[in-house]
């Protein structure tokens, strides 16, 4: 469905000096109705991934490598006026702060209508009878007063599946979520999670998740990619990846979640900072923190190893071990 | 703060029977300026005379309280015999038309130079700016001058040339509004969704900054008309015999040494009634849109 290949984003400063690697050599693959996660700490790059399979990036910031293929065609290579029916139609998005993501001028069904006017030139009336069954789907009591408010009106459990109801508009392939429940109370984010699974399973719906949560994860996705510092260090099963994390980096993010009834095992954070993406280590970039290096981490970035079907790994140590003994040995 | 003062003081004790009337609301800014619509409406119905024919006979008659007045002419007659309450009524529909169109013409361009500006930034904004930072370094009235003298006097020309002397203003004040909504979620929706530049600055930007506009606009209407006046009082504004208060201004002005005060007072109050009553809203409107001034 949509492949990406060798993927990179970099932001260059004005003097042209100052080169940020954002997204740096990122294949994914993923398939109708599945859905990925991806996870990383903030800077990692997961935003700029988003905005950069949109083509709707910040004017410093370029592709300089790499192809995203989406049903047959190359997104990179695609002009811009062609990008446009690939936005919202085809690809849709929704955003961080899903809050601030409605125009308080304008009614809820103005907006919900917009991307189907907009996409599939109906007029006004048309489009507005599709905002109302939209707004009935994302579990909206009433819509058809709903649609007539403001999104004053609403609670921000509300304007959130409204924001989901945009997205889904067009009927797009591929939904991209940029951590939409990050704003919201734990119980309305499960009610969220639920009704985003039941939406893409009705409509066999790809879905690329964004978030640091991995407990999302590991209840949403199908398949795992972990981020840091601009590369995809470890991509495959999310079952496979919780069971035997093959990156230092996975393993600790993995051990830093507080697990329940567990009361005798402190917590470990992982030390030290990530690296500055413009002046990155000629070596592995997680090499400073990670805990098990050995000697050619600090020489040579490594590259993706695949250690079984379809999980993926980019780790001097698992390369080295994947023949022998287990997936990731060495962490204390 | 302290017009914001004055316009509690000047608000009507009423009852509040309609939405409207809420307490804060101008009622006195509001009663004259829709009086003073009113009388430009209906000014050939309310005057009494016909403002641009006088007669020689009755030249320089005072006002009907001081000797010499007569109910005849009510605010008495100029130096042609034309009568004076007759020209302040045609002369509000001079200074209304061109007060409000010019207001409407330079808020049209200033607006939509501005979110152009703002929305498209890059090399787009840097010439739109240049030439709003070139463009207010001129004074305002000298530049009017200098383009009635060239265009020569009407009033659909004093409106083009009123509204290309103060677009600047609504140009700066929309581009930075512009600059903070562009960064705002519901525009990067916008984007996300597949919308046009087009379309995301004419649905999206404009009603987002037409608040402040029509704030701006009801405290230039003021800045207008005076400027108006002036070139009227120049004489290169309105040409005569058109009543406009700036030209009967300036045609008085002898007259008020020698004693013929209404010539000159008359106007100038009418036209100092206007541009207090449009402060005084447009002080109101600001506090009113702006959410941080806005008591619930």
């Amino acid at each position: 469905m949509l492949e990406l290949r060798n993927l990179s984003t970099h932001y260059v400063s004005a003097s042209g000096k100052r080169v940020i690697r954002a997204v740096d050599d990122v294949s994914l693959s993923i398939n109708a109705g599945e859905t990925v996660g991806i996870v990383g700490e903030s800077g990692s790059g997961k935003s700029t991934l988003a905005l950069t399979i949109l083509r709707v990036l910040p004017k410093a910031a370029r592709i300089v490598r790499g192809q995203m293929v989406f049903e047959g065609e190359d997104l990179v290579s695609k002009p811009e006026a062609a990008m446009r029916h690939v936005r919202g139609k085809r690809i849709a998005m929704i955003l961080q702060d899903p809050m601030a993501s409605l125009n308080p001028l304008f009614t809820i069904g103005d907006q919900v209508a917009e991307p189907i006017r907009v996409h599939d030139g109906v007029g006004r009336r048309t489009a507005w009878r599709k905002a109302t069954a939209l707004v009935r789907s994302v579990r909206i009591p009433s819509p058809e007063t709903r649609v007539t408010q403001y999104p004053h009106e609403m609670s921000g459990g509300m304007r959130q599946r409204i924001v989901g109801a945009i997205g889904v508009s067009c009927e797009p392939r591929v939904l991209i979520a940029d951590e939409p429940t990050t704003s919201l109370d734990l119980t309305i984010q499960a009610q969220y999670l639920a009704l985003l699974r039941d939406i893409q399973r009705q409509r066999s719906l790809s879905l690329i998740f964004i978030t640091h949560n991995l407990g999302i994860v590991a209840k949403m996705c199908d398949k795992l990619a972990v981020m840091y510092a601009g590369r995809v260090v470890e991509y495959g099963p999310v079952r496979a990846i919780f069971n035997s994390p093959a990156h230092p980096y996975t393993h600790a993010l993995l051990n830093a979640i507080p697990r329940m009834g567990d009361n005798r095992r402190r917590l470990t954070a992982i030390e030290g900072q990530p690296p500055d993406l413009a002046n990155l280590p000629r070596g592995c970039a997680f090499a400073a923190r990670c805990p098990s290096t050995i000697g050619r981490c600090r020489e040579e970035a490594p590259e993706e190893v695949s250690i079984d079907s379809g999980h993926a790994v980019r780790c001097w140590l698992s390369a080295k071990v994947a023949t022998a003994a287990g997936p990731f040995v060495g962490a204390a | 703060m302290s017009s914001t003062t004055t316009t509690r003081l000047l608000r009507a004790q009423l009852p509040s029977r309609f939405g409207l009337l809420r307490p804060d609301f101008p009622v006195i800014p509001v009663a004259i300026l829709a009086s003073i619509a009113i009388m430009a409406v209906f000014a050939d119905l309310l005057a009494p005379y016909n403002p641009e024919i006088g007669s020689l006979a009755a030249r320089f008659k005072p006002p009907f309280w001081q000797a010499g007045g007569s109910t005849a002419h009510l605010l008495g007659t100029d130096q042609l015999g034309r009568d004076v309450l007759s020209r302040l009524i045609f002369g509000a529909r001079v200074s209304m038309v061109v007060g409000f169109t010019a207001v409407i013409f330079a808020g049209v361009v200033g607006t939509t130079l501005g979110i152009i500006s703002g929305y498209l930034g890059g090399w787009v904004d840097q010439v739109i700016m240049r030439i709003t930072d070139a463009w207010l370094a001129l004074p305002a009235l000298t530049f009017a001058i200098f383009l009635a003298a060239i265009v020569g006097p009407s009033e659909m020309n004093i409106v083009i040339i009123l509204g290309l002397a103060y677009w600047t203003r609504y140009a700066r004040i929309v581009r930075a509004e512009v600059l903070s909504l562009k960064e705002r979620e519901f525009v990067r929706l916008a984007i996300v969704a597949g919308c046009s530049k087009r379309t995301i600055m004419w649905r999206h930007v404009l009603p987002n900054v037409v608040n402040s506009a029509i704030v701006l606009a009801s405290l230039m209407l003021g800045v207008v008309i005076v400027a108006e006046a002036s070139l009227s009082f120049l004489g290169v504004g309105v040409p005569p015999p058109k009543p406009a208060w700036g030209l009967m201004l300036s045609d008085g002005k002898q007259g008020l040494m020698v004693g013929y005060w209404w010539l000159t007072i008359l106007p100038g109050a009418c036209i100092m009634l206007m541009v207090l009553s449009a402060n005084l809203l447009g002080d109101w409107l600001r506090v009113k849109f702006d959410p941080q001034l806005r008591q619930l």
